[in-house]
């Protein structure tokens, strides 16, 4: 006996077996980020009055990041849909768009992410804090581009101030430094949730852009031996890559406009 | 490609496997067949099973002797484990290790494997008559993410400092800030074993949704396809809430986030050097968040085969089939908003924890109606007393006892004084104990023969099924005394250090009756390890050595699996199987015999 309705719908149900599969998949992923944004809310609300970061993040790149999903998910309808006509090379084209799209995603991600690792918060010995991008670190001394706060919670709302504040070369020899610590996971929750949530969705991007590059390039001959089932085959990582745009559509304005 | 693949062994697996036993390899390790996935998954199950048990055996041991070399094993243990077991004894921190493994392993690796894996796997596509799963590669692949979440599990034994010591419910701040790389391990090893049961959920689910037989609506699915189809459901939903949780406890451990440390923490007297904000009770949320459903994961498929072996024991069509659906439906939407009655002690106010005392007593409704049937079920039937039917019988007490003693721990008044006591302990050991794994011995003896074709033997069915009875109560019903005493779990003293012979004018001291239990409980397990030799020996030796079954319907049963060739060969029916009638029509009246399959035309 085969196994039924691998390519054509069960009548009763209207689906073949794989697009059941992954609606069920999506919806552990739904349970999955539901779990993290709930988290994200709780330490929100928990935060003490003035310590939950605004403005800390590039509002114009995450909205172009924004705009290269939404792109990126118009291409991939697209790339199913020239299946459909039988047009093999606009799915080709389009499909590629994606790719490109993605790799774009994760390039101005990584971008953003760097941008946070060279961001130090420097506590000196005075209590005075230095803030400010890492412009060299030798032996003797450690120099930023940056500024001097009195207040930390300064350095929590930049909506106002953020730009405003004059960024100059800040040289601080070490003998002054009590504490130095970069803008990674470990240096505020809203970090730690920040890295978190869209290091998994950077996860899922490329988890997806692998296998859509897979059936661009290799998987395709599955086209000249079974189109029906290759068209269903971009269907479903059409799917997963729509929800994985779905889930960059709340996290942007959670994260940089919230 | 899936459907392509059940006929001829797949190129690709041949190529990773060795070649001189391709054979083998591609037959029983890298196999796309449901049933050799789930005698997999049934095999490695039950080793854990023993492995779990064998821990609980040293910590009894340590509990009735503290401080004294475990006997037997003891020099092993301390030449395997190092310094922690030094001279062979079970220390404190060693003690914590084998009380957070032993529960992960029992939950994770032995029990939900068991139920969910082997028997459903084995057992849902033959039920619904169906050649394979829905997706054969995806379901090794979760085979192959169980196996690996195992050894990196079982490896965190011998690595320095040992497994992790925070308890099966790892709450932080404790699980993040002991030093040791033990419960690093555990994260890792619960992102590989949720990896798993994810896929197994998403496979079960398609499946029971795409590849029914022709005729097999709904209503005529066998009980045990529906448990299983709820246990899909919430294993799919309720498992993700745990994996963002474990990657979180894994950053906090590992790139040093706050997510559950809160500002302050001082860890061995010094303020830690984090970044605070965090908040303990999320992690107790979102662990409870999966871990109340998973109390029903242990639970439904153990459901699914007693009311199988009812039917077909009876010879009666099940009372209330479609009650028992409906319950069982219901029972699987409530347990998703029941969490928070682990957590009364823990903070919360006394509105959110009148709602989580209102929700979990409602949900004891459908758990009643579920046990109400199967003893309805009893009556009047001429009952045939064989191994599997006398497991179920046990089941039906054993869970009564442990679901009724759920209900002081369900209200926040009376849980203040029981939680966290060895009530606990006896009340969900009830449950899975002498419940779900009788259940799931009932369903060892009930279905062997159509895995292998023989019978196991009946005498030391028997002996194995009373001795076990036996000891189980002996080992559990003490506890509750022990608990109601105000003795607390996870003292690895078994709470010497609260004796009244040590401290004979303190309030609420235990009484040196209360600590001589331990010596009881004791040899009561030892008697139950024991009771275990017969069904191990049985069980192997019946694979080739059994009585024949004579037919490939042994039991005279109605359900699909029982109208295969013996054992089903891959792909299942000889023929494509088509439903004309329920799953229980037994002693139909003026039906020459006294079932009727549901394969068989009218």
């Amino acid at each position: 006996m085969e196994i039924p309705y691998t390519v054509e719908a069960r009548p009763d149900t209207g689906l073949y077996n794989a697009k059941v599969g992954i609606w069920l998949f999506l919806a552990s992923e739904v349970m999955l980020f539901g779990a993290l944004f709930s988290t994200y809310i709780l330490l929100r609300v928990g935060a003490p009055e003035g310590f939950w970061p605004h403005g800390w993040l590039n509002i114009p790149v995450g909205t172009v990041n924004t705009l290269v999903l939404i792109t990126s998910s118009i291409t991939t309808v697209m790339a199913w849909a020239s299946l459909k006509m039988n047009q093999f090379g606009r799915f080709k084209f389009f499909h590629a768009c994606t790719l490109c799209l993605a790799l774009t995603f994760v390039g101005i991600k990584s971008y953003e992410y760097h941008d946070k690792f060279i961001h130090y918060e420097i506590t000196l010995n005075d209590g005075k804090i230095a803030d400010g991008h890492l412009v060299k670190k030798t032996a003797d001394e450690v120099v930023i581009s940056g500024h001097y706060v009195e207040d930390r919670k300064e350095l929590f709302d930049l909506r106002a101030s953020g730009a405003t504040h004059e960024h100059k070369e800040i040289a601080i020899p070490r003998s002054q430094i009590k504490k130095m610590e970069n803008y990674g996971p470990w240096h505020s929750t809203y970090l730690a949730i920040y890295f978190t949530l869209t290091g998994l969705h950077a996860l899922h991007v490329i988890g997806g852009a692998i296998v859509i590059g897979f059936l661009w390039g290799p998987g395709a001959s599955l086209w000249k031996r079974d189109p029906e089932r290759f068209t269903n085959r971009i269907e479903i990582s059409g799917l997963f890559w729509h929800f994985v745009d779905l889930v960059w559509i709340f996290l942007f304005p959670v994260l940089y406009l919230l | 490609m899936q459907a392509s693949s059940h006929a001829i062994p797949h190129p690709h697996l041949h190529e990773s496997a060795h070649h001189e036993e391709a054979g083998f390899w591609s037959k029983y390790i890298f196999s796309t067949d449901h049933k050799v996935i789930g005698i997999q998954y049934g095999f490695t199950a039950l080793c854990f099973l023993f492995f779990g048990f064998c821990l609980m055996l040293m910590m009894r041991w340590q509990i009735a002797h503290p401080g004294q070399p475990v006997p037997v094993v003891g020099g092993l243990l301390e030449s395997l484990l190092g310094p922690i077991a030094a001279k062979g004894i079970v220390s404190n921190d060693l003690y914590n290790s084998f009380g957070a493994m032993h529960g992960t392993i029992m939950v994770f690796l032995a029990i939900v494997p068991l139920a969910f894996g082997a028997f459903g796997n084995y057992l849902v596509p033959l039920q619904i008559g169906a050649p394979d799963m829905a997706f054969p590669r995806v379901n090794m692949a979760s085979y192959q993410f169980y196996v690996l979440g195992g050894v990196v599990m079982f490896f965190s034994f011998f690595i320095p400092g040992g497994a992790a010591q925070a308890g099966w419910t790892s709450y932080p701040p404790l699980a993040v800030a002991i030093p040791t790389a033990g419960q690093t391990f555990w994260l890792a090893g619960m992102v590989l074993l949720i990896t798993s049961s994810l896929l197994g959920a998403v496979n079960f689910i398609a499946t029971v949704i795409q590849l029914r037989a022709p005729g097999m609506t709904w209503m005529r699915l066998p009980f045990f396809v529906w448990a299983q189809f709820v246990t899909a459901f919430l294993l799919l939903l309720a498992f993700p809430p745990l994996e963002a949780a474990g990657v979180l406890q894994l950053m906090d451990k590992v790139a040093h986030t706050s997510f559950f440390l809160p500002t302050g923490l001082a860890v061995g007297g010094n303020l830690a050097n984090i970044s605070g904000g965090g908040s303990p009770l999320l992690w107790q949320h979102l662990f409870w968040f999966l871990a109340h459903p998973e109390v029903y994961v242990l639970i439904l498929p153990a459901m699914g085969i007693v009311a199988e072996i009812i039917a077909n024991n009876t010879r009666k069509p099940l009372w209330g089939y479609k009650s028992l659906v409906y319950a069982v439906l219901t029972l699987g939407f409530l347990s998703f908003i029941v969490w928070a009655h682990h957590m009364y002690l823990t903070g919360m106010g006394i509105t959110i924890a009148t709602f989580f005392q209102t929700t979990t007593m409602i949900i004891s409704i459908p758990s009643v109606i579920v046990l109400t049937c199967m003893f309805i079920s009893l009556w009047g039937g001429s009952i045939r007393f064989n191994t599997p039917m006398l497991f179920v019988m046990a089941f039906l007490p054993m869970f009564g006892i442990g679901g009724l003693t759920g209900l002081p721990l369900g209200f926040s008044y009376s849980d203040i004084h029981l939680h966290d006591t060895y009530y606990v302990i006896a009340h969900f050991h009830y449950i899975v104990a002498p419940g779900t794994i009788f259940a799931l011995f009932a369903g060892i003896y009930f279905w062997f023969p159509k895995a292998t074709g023989r019978m196991m033997n009946e005498f030391w069915g028997q002996v194995h099924f009373w001795a076990s009875l036996i000891f189980m109560n002996l080992i559990f019903q003490p506890m509750f005394a022990q608990g109601m005493a105000g003795m607390l779990r996870r003292m690895a003293d078994g709470g010497a250090n609260y004796s009244t012979a040590r401290v004979p004018d303190a309030i609420g001291g235990l009484s040196p009756h209360m600590l001589q239990l331990h010596t009881y409980i004791l040899w009561a397990a030892v008697g139950l390890a024991l009771a275990q030799i017969p069904f191990i020996l049985n069980f192997f030796w019946s694979i080739n050595n059994g009585k024949p079954a004579g037919s490939d319907n042994p039991w005279h049963s109605t359900t699909l699996e029982w109208q295969t060739p013996t054992p089903p060969p891959h792909g299942n029916f000889a023929k494509a199987p088509h439903v004309y009638r329920g799953p229980y029509e037994y002693s139909v009246p003026g039906h020459p015999t006294d079932f009727t399959p549901q394969n068989q035309p009218d």
